[in-house]
């Protein structure tokens, strides 16, 4: 493999795991603050992607879509968290499995019912359709650079929300003592609807964002649960930190895997959780 | 002159920057009652689960019926002969109190794994388990689940769990918590009785008790030892009638 | 990880009486159907073989598996393999291969896996099955997408010899009473186990396993005993789903059917195998009344079951979590109260 075609995977990792981050991170949250498992997390990154189609279809401009998009996610997290998710902090992992479960069938039935089930693709903005030349044949989509900008900068947001905000330290007092931080006062309900909101509108961000690549599809979301859910478990729940550090790792081993070893791609990912589990079976970060 | 059954030498167990568990060393008896007291924080808890085998030590280690036992996990050292029962009771709430017990004496049972006889047809297994609840004084009690019981009743069962794998060493991490005063006086009883046979380990807050029942005192603050003697001498000590007792009264 | 729930593990008067009368309905039910409907009760009788492997692990042991169906699909590629394509093989060796194949899958992987806990446990099953899914899927010489036809069905001669013309699973009938043969050995066998020291081990280990760890019990190794166990019943559903179909893909294997699965168990009722046979079948008819749901102007219902099936499952876990036997059973209970 020469010096551009390894640049070209390696920036290919890197922007596959940014984005599987921008999922975990939410995911992550949610498990280590509320303790709450939900399967429905696939369906927020899908529905992010139809809305970057039908919004941008809409507004003529996928920059206004995404923050449009955005914002219809950040409400919708609040309602769901509001009308169902709350009620089952309290309830058994397996209960949590079932009714998210049964959300997802909602979900597709939803996105049927709203935008059909055929497959779409967003077009590229035009500041952002370039290639950037690495060799005479090889360049490097300006877009995909777009991408993996905006995770960072997501990302070093996020950072600095949970570790120099005064709502993130809260957050982290009610994931380190739920009970004691509602006795100081701190509006739990509120912290925990937030957290929700913010994973809910990160997946559907991602959903968006790769929407121009990734093209718009039924059942987009559960491929990427499971990923999400690998990234996870290598990271630790609750570590943000993991899930970044875990999100890379497997962007770097998919993309490579199925370059080099294109008949065992699939499982080398898995193959890399196991061999973390024998090692740590709480994952790398585990708070 | 009585063997040492159950040893801790330099026990540490650090939590990020806290030592939790100072450096702590402390030697039980065979037929000896040896309680350790604190005020709240004092890092009992944590004492307890590094000899249960619960948690492991940062450094320092444990000696039980003379093999070393430090990292151990706690279904080994249960099976080399200790028996642990906890300040927050942890039973089995929806069974009965006979098969709560039941099953404590069937982890000894070598046919434990048998997957085609009934689970109560083991007459030596059932007399073990009869015996440690009449010890326990729960025979009246044994058909009623165990969610529904008292707490005091509960805290029965903590110890009839505990006896039903007969072991050699107990540690009793305060039995006698949530008790009423007719309760705790037969509790003690029942300690004394045990002393015979057992080398036991009491962590506890109810100094009368500790003051009747106790051959040694070991005294903890902050997770270090800070006095360790007979009750007498330990009555005595100005550090801990300081830290400690001068509190109390 | 769950919290402590008392299982319905002794089965109330009424609930005996009533699977008394389904075995008698499901024994004299050939005599009366069309060939179709034998066909779709023997599915639902497998199904029921499936979700009770996964009652003994979630419902018993407290282990939520979300990629059970991996070893209920490995079954149905043994068999796959192992049938040649110009002729039958006997069911009497295929069989136990297939099973054992089954089992062996859930060993290596419960090996990992049953060492986590809590949340992680459920997503690692998720994953590892996931991972045999993708070995089934990318690989031709597995089947690939389009899985794998097996031509024929398992020959059940003893050494060659057939007492009658109808013992031969071509015959619909004979498949269906196979499969009964099969369900109620399954549950004979579970019911006595779940009340050996194994099957209260197992119980114990939902309950508490901090306490069964402090009391001696290695339980790991039980864990992953039981893991197995389900994993190698699982098959067994699986290679009779292969017969009968005759085909195998690795959808089989999939989160899907394994939510499915889990679906069945939960709708029943956990802990007592007689609530998986019930879940089995109502979620199986459940499924085919959304499917069949009529057009109603213009709007085609039964398109969309997706939604009354997640509406259902919605419902069914915010108010009656314990499943038509603990609704039974609650039931029972107050009526008992409005007696006294």
């Amino acid at each position: 493999m020469d010096l551009a075609n390894f640049l070209i995977q390696l920036l290919n990792s890197v922007q596959y795991g940014l984005l599987l981050f921008m999922l975990a991170a939410g995911l992550t949250l949610i498990f280590g603050i509320m303790g709450v498992v939900n399967l429905a997390h696939g369906s927020f990154y899908m529905l992010g992607a139809y809305l970057a189609w039908s919004l941008s279809a809409q507004f003529g401009s996928l920059t206004l879509a995404i923050f449009g998009g955005a914002v219809l996610s950040a409400i919708f997290g609040l309602a769901l968290e509001w009308l169902l998710f709350r009620h089952f902090y309290h309830r058994d992992h397996l209960d949590q499995v079932l009714l998210t479960f049964g959300l997802i069938y909602i979900f597709e039935e939803l996105r049927s019912i709203l935008w059909g089930d055929d497959v779409h693709g967003v077009p590229i903005p035009e500041l952002l359709g370039a290639s950037i030349p690495l060799t005479e044949n090889l360049s490097y989509p300006v877009y995909r650079l777009f991408m993996s900008a905006v995770c960072i900068a997501l990302a070093a947001g996020l950072y600095l929300l949970i570790s120099k905000t005064r709502l993130g330290m809260k957050i982290r007092a009610g994931a380190f003592n739920r009970d004691m931080a509602g006795a100081l006062g701190i509006n739990i309900k509120l912290i925990h609807a937030v957290v929700f909101a913010l994973g809910v509108t990160l997946a559907a961000v991602a959903g968006m964002i790769a929407a121009p690549i990734a093209s718009v599809y039924p059942n987009m979301g559960s491929q990427v649960l499971i990923m999400c859910f690998v990234v996870v478990v290598i990271g630790g729940i609750g570590s943000v930190r993991g899930a970044m550090i875990a999100a890379l790792l497997v962007g770097l081993v998919d993309t490579f895997g199925k370059v080099l070893l294109p008949s065992v791609a699939g499982m080398l990912v898995y193959m890399l959780m196991a061999a973390v589990l024998l090692w740590k079976p709480e994952g790398l970060f585990k708070q | 002159m009585s063997e040492i059954v159950l040893s801790a030498k330099n026990l540490t167990k650090r939590f990020g920057g806290l030592a939790a568990v100072n450096d702590v060393s402390l030697e039980l008896l065979r037929n000896h009652i040896h309680a350790v007291i604190g005020p709240n924080g004092a890092g009992k808890s944590t004492l307890t689960n590094l000899l249960s085998g619960d948690l492991p030590p940062t450094s320092g280690s444990v000696q039980l019926g003379g093999r070393d036992v430090t990292g151990w996990n706690p279904e080994k050292i249960s099976r080399q002969g200790l028996g642990r029962s906890y300040q927050k009771t942890n039973i089995f709430l929806p069974f009965t109190v006979w098969e709560n017990v039941r099953l404590a004496a069937q982890s000894r049972q070598p046919h434990a794994a048998r997957w085609l006889s009934r689970a109560t047809g083991f007459g030596a297994l059932n007399e073990r388990a009869a015996r440690a609840i009449a010890l326990a004084g729960l025979e009246n009690r044994k058909d009623a689940i165990a969610g529904t019981i008292s707490h005091g009743e509960q805290r029965q069962l903590e110890i009839a769990m505990t006896l039903a794998t007969e072991p050699q060493v107990l540690l009793l991490d305060e039995p006698l918590a949530g008790m009423g005063v007719a309760e705790a006086e037969r509790m003690v009883a029942l300690l004394l009785s045990l002393k015979k046979d057992h080398g036991i380990l009491l962590v506890e807050h109810d100094m009368d008790a500790v003051f009747t029942l106790a051959d040694r005192l070991t005294v903890m603050v902050d997770g270090k030892v800070i006095a360790s003697g007979t009750p007498t001498d330990i009555r005595a000590d100005a550090g801990v009638q300081a830290a400690y007792l001068g509190e109390e009264s | 990880m769950s919290a402590a729930k008392a299982n319905l593990e002794v089965l109330p008067r009424g609930v005996q009486v009533a699977l008394a009368l389904g075995l008698i309905a499901l024994a004299a039910f050939p005599f009366t159907g069309t060939d179709f409907y034998v066909q779709m009760v023997t599915r639902m009788m497998i199904m029921a073989i499936f979700a009770m492997s996964l009652d003994l692990l979630q419902g018993v042991t407290g282990l939520v598996s979300l990629g059970h169906a991996a070893y209920f699909g490995l079954a149905g590629y043994a068999l796959a393999f192992l049938m040649p394509q110009g002729e039958a093989v006997s069911l009497w060796w295929t069989l136990p291969l297939a099973v054992l194949a089954s089992g062996l899958g859930a060993l290596i992987i419960g090996f990992f896996v049953v060492r986590t806990h809590g949340i992680y446990f459920i997503m690692v099953t998720m994953a590892f099955a996931q991972m045999i899914f993708f070995l089934f899927f990318d690989n031709k010489a597995l089947g690939g997408s389009d899985g794998l036809y097996i031509n024929f069905k398992p020959d059940v001669a003893l050494f060659g010899w057939v007492p009658a013309a109808w013992w031969d699973l071509e015959n619909k009938r004979t498949l269906y009473y196979f499969t009964l043969a099969v369900l109620l050995g399954v549950y004979a066998f579970l019911r006595r186990l779940l009340w050996s020291p194994f099957g209260r081990t197992l119980a114990g280990i939902r309950v508490n396993e901090h306490r069964m760890r402090a009391m001696g019990f290695g339980t790991f190794r039980y864990k992953l005993t039981a893991f197995t166990l389900a994993g190698a019943l699982a098959g067994l559903a699986g290679y009779l789903w292969g017969t009968q179909t005759g085909y195998i893909n690795p959808e089989l294997m999939g989160f899907h059917m394994s939510a499915h699965a889990i679906m069945m168990v939960i709708l029943g009722g956990m802990g007592n195998f007689a609530g998986a046979i019930v879940g089995a079948f109502a979620f199986e008819y459940l499924l085919h009344v959304f499917k069949d749901l009529p057009r109603i102007g213009s709007v085609n219902l039964g398109k969309h079951w997706q939604l009354w099936m997640g509406l259902f499952i919605v419902l069914l876990v915010t108010f009656a979590p314990r499943g038509i036997l603990g609704l039974v059973e609650r039931f029972g209970k107050s009526r008992k109260a409005g007696d006294e």
